[in-house]
């Protein structure tokens, strides 16, 4: 039932902070800088893996939100994430 | 907690991730033999119940808040760590843990039973919604599964009668077989690198034993095409929202009514059944007005938690939390945080009653902050009695009414102020200053169940009136007390609150009310008016002799406006956009908090804002001629 992916060798991921509603690709790897967020990077990390965020599952764009097309929601292996785009910077995607 | 403990009983704890069908799996386990309260200190709900097994043992079984693992993200999750690692005081260790998982979402949960296994308890996992995960054509190796994970597996469907056989015929067997080796614990808060590692053998396991669903669910897709368009899926949340504010506003209000009559024409029997004196007030102003005023909110709440709990179980509040998280997030509110708000037009007691869908501790205090300051419907009869008795019926404009005019400002003021002071409350009340994330699953749409729907409501509503209604009738008691003691002299011509502790206090707070152009028969009105906004209207009748109480609104009018000033009516008016006149509310607070502190802070900030704000309209209004 997981769909694991190969990133595209030679490419370097893109934030998912950034795609649009229809990317279609594979998690590179999950990065947090440290600054920008109101908890701690490390506790982010945590949370997004806890989530079900992982170096190679596939992963979609398929809503955006209504103002400012924030947040986004995501298909992870079958399950619908939503969050908001400054936490989806922190997942690298190709 | 000893109260739901019996002696030789076991007890397991259900753990899940939120969205696995924990609460319903809970619900066709105990049916209606639960029981809701707080953990000892924190505002964590604690839910309860009883089963029994085959074998004949009794079980005390508690439902532990949703997490994705047991780092204690959050005071409810701390409370599941300390729970599952037996380190809560009050709260036996679990015999069992009963590991809730959806069938058809499969891959987190595996990791979080991973984690769970490191707790060194007996488990059994519970394959919950087995039902649709076969409908979708997912093979699941319940063997292999058990095998791989070196855990007890076993399907159930809680929605459906019988559905839960299986499982509870399993409980006998794995407590048993685990009571001969008990193993320590070695778990301890996994790292980013541990999390991976889990999830890695998860997914591993996931690829041995669970097949992908042959007809996968193209449902939820297809809904939410519609219901999380940017456009579409806004109006059809709008609309959503305006029926529930009706259904709060308007079809709970013949039910109100009746309720409120009927305590009246019971207190005006106890009137006319006992003699004239101390008891008769005390038992028709106080016992049964104050059973009165509790109940009078028992049909807006129960409308309300049917909607928000339909709503739940469909599906829908993660998909409404998602459209509203950028409109809600400018002022520093969780996107959860508009059904409370928007209740709050209604009653706050309801509302904040409602913030229990925020899971964010902080969110969720913020919430229950501005809440008050929605304008309420106790509000109106006191605006529309100020309005028609100072503010001309006129047009301005050529078409809009200036009274309508008014009432919008009034509003309007409302819920701007309610923004500011979430947006003070989150830049510089909060110490840590960290905006919570907002990261959730959105789960696959699903019928509600009437059933599991009915345990909720009942719950919700017996929780408002032990809980809520015991701190609400005895403000109520207090109030009457205040407004009826002393007794006046024999032969006094004044009416009878003049001589009270009310009128005493009121005739002290007096100076204090000055600046803003209160005089000493509001000052003395205020005080009643704590029991509801609305009674501060038949409050001021009585102050000011008027005889017939609440019919006489017309009559109070006249003689408002014949004793006040234009910018002490315009003043009060503005009082009562904050000022908290409003003893259940506060009562309510304190109960949903757990703490007189955050009574404390909300009483005290909107007296402030109430107190400047009636100031500086009264002398702007003295200034421009109006006083």
């Amino acid at each position: 039932m997981t769909q694991d992916c190969q990133p595209r060798n030679g490419r370097d991921g893109s934030p998912l902070g950034l795609a649009r509603r229809g990317f279609s690709g594979c998690i590179k790897s999950i990065e947090v800088a440290a600054t920008v967020h109101g908890i701690t990077a490390v506790e982010l990390e945590r949370r997004l893996l806890e989530l079900g965020f992982l170096e190679g599952a596939a992963i979609e764009v398929v809503h955006e939100g209504p103002v400012g097309r924030d947040p986004i929601a995501v298909r992870l292996n079958g399950t619908i994430i939503a969050l908001r785009r400054r936490e989806a910077m922190a997942v690298f995607v190709t | 907690m000893s109260t739901a403990t019996e002696i030789g009983a076991w007890h397991f704890a259900l753990v899940g991730t939120p969205n696995s069908g924990k609460t319903a799996l809970f619900n066709a386990l105990t049916g209606g033999r639960q029981k809701v309260a707080n953990y000892p200190g924190v505002t964590v709900e604690r839910k309860a119940g009883l089963l029994q097994t085959p074998a004949g043992h009794r079980v005390n079984l508690i439902d532990l808040p949703g997490t994705y693992s047991l780092r204690g993200r959050s005071p409810d999750e701390e409370i599941t760590r300390e729970v599952v690692l037996g380190r809560l005081a009050s709260e036996p260790p679990p015999d069992l843990l009963l590991c809730v998982a959806d069938a058809t979402n499969l891959r987190v949960a595996l990791r979080l039973v991973i984690e769970l296994k490191k707790v060194g308890r007996p488990i059994l996992l519970v394959l919950n919604m087995i039902d649709i995960a076969r409908r979708r054509g997912t093979d699941i190796d319940v063997e292999k599964l058990s095998n791989e994970l070196g855990v007890p597996v076993v399907t159930s469907v809680a929605v459906r009668r019988g559905g839960t056989e299986e499982l509870l015929r399993r409980m006998d067997e794995v407590v048993e077989d685990a009571a001969s080796a008990p193993v320590e614990s070695t778990w301890s808060p996994p790292s980013t690198g541990d999390l991976r590692a889990a999830q890695r053998e998860a997914d591993r396991i996931m690829r041995v034993a669970v097949g992908a669903p042959k007809r996968p669910d193209t449902l939820t897709g297809r809904v939410d095409a519609v219901l999380l368009h940017p456009v579409a899926g806004l109006l059809i949340l709008l609309l959503l929202l305006f029926i529930m504010f009706q259904a709060v506003f308007a079809w709970a209000r013949p039910l109100m009514d009746l309720i409120s009559s009927g305590f009246d024409i019971l207190g005006v029997m106890a009137h006319d059944a006992l003699p004239e004196g101390l008891l008769q007030s005390f038992i028709q102003n106080g016992v049964i007005s104050g059973v009165g005023s509790v109940v009078v909110f028992l049909p807006q709440i129960l409308i309300l938690f049917l909607f928000i709990l339909l709503l739940e179980d469909f599906g829908y509040m993660a998909r409404a939390a998602f459209l509203m998280d950028r409109i809600m997030g400018g002022a520093g509110l969780h996107g959860r945080a508009f059904i409370p708000l928007l209740s709050s037009f209604a009653c706050a007691i309801p509302g904040i009653m409602a913030t229990r869908v925020i899971d964010n501790r902080r969110d969720r205090l913020t919430t229950i902050l501005v809440a008050p300051l929605m304008t309420c419907s106790a509000r109106i009869p006191v605006y529309t009695l100020i309005i028609s008795a100072f503010i001309p019926d006129r047009q301005v404009w050529g078409w809009v009414g200036l009274q309508g005019l008014v009432m919008f400002g009034l509003y309007a003021a409302g819920i701007l102020s309610a923004l500011g002071v979430s947006f003070v409350a989150n830049h510089f009340f909060w110490r840590d200053n960290a905006i919570p994330p907002f990261m959730l699953e959105l789960p696959a749409y699903k019928v509600p169940r009437l059933r599991s729907i009915a345990i909720g409501v009942y719950t919700r509503a017996m929780m408002f009136l032990k809980r809520a209604g015991t701190t609400i009738f005895s403000m109520m008691v207090l109030i009457w007390f205040l407004a009826s003691f002393p007794r006046p002299p024999a032969g006094a011509s004044e009416p009878a609150i003049d001589f009270s502790l009310a009128a005493i206090f009121g005739r002290w707070i007096e100076p204090l009310l000055a600046p803003v152009g209160f005089n000493w028969h509001i000052s003395v009105a205020l005080i009643p008016g704590m029991a509801a906004r609305e009674v501060a209207v038949a409050a001021l009748g009585t102050v000011y002799a008027i005889e017939g109480g609440k019919e006489a609104a017309e009559q109070i009018g006249q003689t408002l406006a014949s004793n006040w000033s234009l910018a002490t009516a315009l003043a009060l008016l503005v009082w009562y956009i904050f000022a908290p006149q409003c003893a259940s509310t506060l009562a309510v607070i304190k109960r949903e908090t757990g703490s007189w502190w955050w009574m404390a802070i909300t009483f005290g900030y909107m007296l402030a804002l109430a107190y400047i704000a009636a100031l500086i309209t009264y002398n702007v209004a003295v200034a421009l001629g109006a006083g």
